[in-house]
């Protein structure tokens, strides 16, 4: 059994230790938010924070988590106040959806460690994000707009 | 069901569908239909529960309103657009109205497709008249109810905000109102509201689904879980078409959480009680392939099908005027040029996967699909049940672009349920994904042309010499591909529409033309991709364009609109995207190129503005001006139009699968290159305003991109490129 924290809770998880934390989270913790997208960290589908740093799920193994705390989207806040999905529903940003816990997840990790990013912040952080449905331009948007309303507590 | 709700499903089915039999592009689905298991929302009115006014709205007593829908919701907005046409007529806020994915109905054929499909951008074309409809009449069922509960005249009710109210100060709403309601529908149209007085439609409000798919709790298909559910991976044939010839599964078995190693028609499934426990399982397969007769198929055999069917067969003909052979044969100067379009993968975001349950009631299946009965019978046929045993659960499509019209991820996930006796989420990986796709078809696409006596700079009304006084008088155009319809919905009698689109309304004023097209197979499976056809001959009917504008020395923009005279819908969405982007005025070192495309009854002109230096082409920007009909929903319209051209540059820029002794050589991400948020220009989008009937926006972004930036490469370079992708075959960095 592995102890890990995810989302402010400590669970107990027993899967074989190369097991990637994506499928950690998906099948043994039944959070599905995280998507498996490529399974080698081309896309982004899979970014979940580990100490709010963004990592790729599909290629953490679970013996690499240790104690730090894992984020996923369904804890990146209760009620979809976060300014990047607030940002997210005010711009409507997806389409299928299916990419959009990586984007949002990327995109948070980055307002943390800058609070306004410029266009180049942005490319250089989410260049690792694919979205097939193209929702670049909103994405751009939204984070932009997610930096305003971070200014300002809701 | 009660006979009403009968009578409601066949007059949905039968008179939305109206010449329905004629106008089917895949004419085999129409004979599917009734029959379906639990067919439509099933009226329980009588038992206490929501009472169902048609095969799209139920009401329940505590005024929660569901709206049905029958498209599968893949990113294009069906569950926002369609919602929106009911509740417009209903008289209810778009938030009021909670979504269901339909099952199998009859109800829910589309008839522009002959069968329960999402696909053809038409979702809003087909659902446009038929839930418009279907609220009206609802609201003068809920209006009858409340004229007899409160023993006044209808005429004297109306419907506000989900409530019936009337002039003497009653007052009743939906809920309370909708279990009489439910038994006074009635057949008779109804009258549908006014343009100007709509409140939702055209009205750019927040898609229904964001909410879900921005906090993780958005269910697609890969999400699926059910009570006592394993996990299933299938290990498929490396050459495509190839088939298991031994397998030793021994060492595989003994890995922790394995319960099933089985061979199945082209390859292996392994269910285990993980996901990634079933993975690593396959590793430690033993597995020998029959390659079959894909063995020794390549790049260069594929283009050699083609172009050596070009030259054997002249081709079907689908369409004809004047005499254009006779035409060409007598011309004093005639341009010909051949274009090549390679395989595409779809890569969807979400990689396909199926969960199974099957049960004591035959098999329900959870699935991103965008046909739920082909799914419903391929489940059926696999397992020997009868298709009204299945029952179809259709959850968000990460994606679907075409690829979730094919079935083939279906057939091993409903075995691998049947032979553990327990629910089966089957995953593809993403390898899995890209080299077993049914890819977009490659295409060869021969064009002749002759340009008319005095069709050069300066010729003007009456300068030339044939009938139409044009600039070309013959243009030819000959399709080289496989024909995917005639793989999924054969037969195919005649020229398959799916593969002569955007060509057979060729606008431009020519007036001898001929459109032929000759089916060439190429052994392995070709499926439906975003914009189908549409992309190919666009990329060759408007390059071709550019290149006779050439010969004749004229501007692309001017010679297109001399053609044009009699298209005022094309030539003002070319005319005002070329404004938009500073036609004739690109910046130092820009270049521009220009292209056209009219389908989904959707009307795009695109300009593509680039530079090159050193070998390195950018694309600066992408104008679009699109003129789609009315706008249901105009922020989802924009969306649409912007994703398309995003889709578009991949496909022009990158798209490549390249196939070596049978086998797809790009296996993710890396391989197969697509656009990232750093590579997309600015995306300058304009609809237009329009009263015209809705058309599908879907796709239509889609073709003209590869068009209007190999135009502005060829006005940059000199150079024209005739094969996409543009980066490779033109040797440049991107």
């Amino acid at each position: 059994m592995t102890t890990l924290k995810v989302n402010g809770r400590e669970v107990s998880v027993d899967a074989a230790a190369d097991t990637p934390l994506l499928w950690v989270l998906r099948d043994h913790l039944n959070l599905t938010g995280t998507k498996f997208g490529c399974g080698r960290a081309l896309c982004g589908a899979c970014t979940v924070h580990l100490d709010g740093e963004p990592v790729r799920a599909c290629v953490t193994p679970l013996s690499a988590v240790g104690t730090r705390a894992i984020t996923t989207i369904e804890g990146l806040s209760a009620d979809r106040s976060h300014p990047v999905q607030r940002a997210w529903m005010e711009i409507d940003v997806p389409q299928c959806g299916y990419c959009q816990s990586g984007q949002i997840m990327s995109a948070a990790a980055l307002l943390k460690r800058t609070p306004q990013p410029s266009d180049a912040d942005i490319d250089a952080a989410m260049a690792g994000n694919i979205c097939r449905c193209g929702t670049y331009p909103r994405i751009r948007r939204a984070i932009h707009r997610a930096a305003e309303l971070a200014k300002v507590k809701p | 069901m009660s006979e009403l709700d009968r009578r409601e499903f066949l007059k949905g089915a039968v008179g939305a569908g109206g010449a329905l039999l004629i106008a089917l592009t895949l004419p085999a689905c129409a004979k599917r239909g009734a029959g379906g298991a639990g067919a439509g929302a099933g009226g329980a009115a009588a038992s206490g529960g929501p009472a169902t006014l048609n095969a799209w709205l139920r009401i329940a007593a505590d005024d929660s309103i569901t709206v049905i829908v029958d498209r599968s919701e893949m990113g294009q907005g069906v569950y926002t657009a369609l919602p929106m046409l009911l509740a417009e007529e209903l008289e209810v806020p778009l938030e009021r109205v909670r979504i269901e994915a339909a099952p199998v109905g009859a109800a829910y054929v589309n008839p522009g497709n002959g069968g329960q499909i999402t696909g053809t951008s038409n979702s809003v074309q087909d659902a446009w008249e038929k839930l418009r409809m279907a609220g009206a009449r609802a609201r003068r069922a809920l209006i009858a109810a409340a004229a007899q509960r409160f023993g006044v005249d209808p005429a004297t009710c109306r419907a506000v905000d989900g409530r019936v109210v009337d002039g003497a100060g009653h007052s009743a709403s939906y809920g309370e109102l909708a279990a009489l309601a439910a038994t006074l529908v009635t057949d008779q149209p109804a009258a549908l509201k006014a343009p100007a007085d709509w409140k939702l439609i055209g009205k750019g409000l927040a898609r229904t689904d964001t909410p879900a798919k921005v906090d993780g709790s958005a269910e697609f298909g890969i999400d699926v879980k059910l009570p006592g559910m394993l996990h299933a991976t299938l290990l498929q044939s490396p050459v495509l078409g190839g088939a298991v010839g031994s397998l030793d599964a021994a060492a595989a078995e003994k890995l922790p959480g394995v319960r099933k190693v089985f061979a199945v028609d082209g390859g292996v499934v392994i269910v285990a009680e993980h996901f990634w426990q079933a993975l690593a399982a396959r590793s430690a397969l033993k597995v020998t392939w029959k390659p079959g007769a894909n063995a020794h198929l390549d790049d260069a055999a594929i283009r050699a099908l083609l172009a050596s069917a070009a030259a054997k067969d002249a081709g079907m003909e689908a369409h004809a005027s004047g005499d254009a052979p006779a035409a060409l044969k007598r011309a004093a100067r005639v341009l010909r040029a051949s274009y090549e379009v390679p395989l595409l993968a779809h890569a969807t975001m979400e990689p396909m996967n199926c969960t199974a349950d099957v049960n004591a009631q035959g098999c329900d299946l959870y699935v991103g699909t965008q046909v739920q009965q082909v799914s419903q019978e391929t489940a059926a046929k696999a397992l020997g049940i009868p298709a009204a045993q299945v029952r179809v659960h259709t959850t968000l499509l990460g994606g679907g672009f075409g690829r979730r019209l094919d079935v083939d991820f279906i057939p091993a996930a409903v075995l691998a349920s049947k032979a553990v006796g327990a629910p089966v989420k089957l995953i593809w990986t993403r390898e899995d994904d890209m080299t077993h796709d049914t890819y977009r078809p490659p295409a060869r696409l021969e064009l002749a042309a002759a340009l008319a006596a005095g069709a050069g700079a300066g010729a003007g009304a009456g300068a030339g010499g044939g009938a139409a006084a044009g600039a070309v008088d013959a243009w030819s155009l000959h399709i080289v591909s496989p024909s995917v319809t005639a793989r999924m919905f054969p037969p195919v009698k005649g020229v398959d529409d799916s593969v002569v689109e955007y060509a057979i309304n060729f606008p431009y004023a020519v007036p001898n033309t001929r459109l032929t097209y000759t089916r060439q197979e190429i052994g392995i499976d070709c499926g439906y991709m975003r914009s189908v056809s549409h992309a190919q001959n666009c990329f060759a009917i408007e390059c071709f364009m550019d290149e006779l504008a050439a010969a004749a020395k004229r501007d692309p923009l001017e010679f297109r609109l001399s053609l044009l005279a009699a298209k005022p819908r094309h030539a003002r969405v070319l005319k005002e995207a070329a404004e938009r982007a500073g036609w004739g005025h690109a910046p130092p070192g820009h270049h521009l190129g220009i292209a056209l495309l009219q389908g989904y009854d959707t009307h795009i002109g695109q300009v593509a503005e680039i530079s090159v230096e050193h070998g390195r082409l950018t694309v600066h920007k992408l104008t679009c001006v699109v003129d789609c009909g009315t706008r249901v929903n105009p922020r989802i319209v924009e969306s649409q139009i912007e994703g398309g051209l995003v889709f578009g540059l991949s496909a022009a820029l990158w798209g490549d699968i390249n196939v070596k002794n049978g086998e797809v050589r790009q296996h993710n991400f890396d391989a197969y290159r697509v656009a990232r948020i750093h590579e997309v220009p600015v995306l300058d989008v304009h609809i237009l305003e329009s009263t015209e009937a809705p058309g599908g926006i879907g796709e239509a972004a889609v073709p003209a991109v590869a068009p209007a930036i190999a135009n502005a490469l060829a006005a940059a370079t000199g150079r024209r490129i005739r094969r996409l992708p543009l980066a490779a075959v033109g040797g440049l960095s991107v």
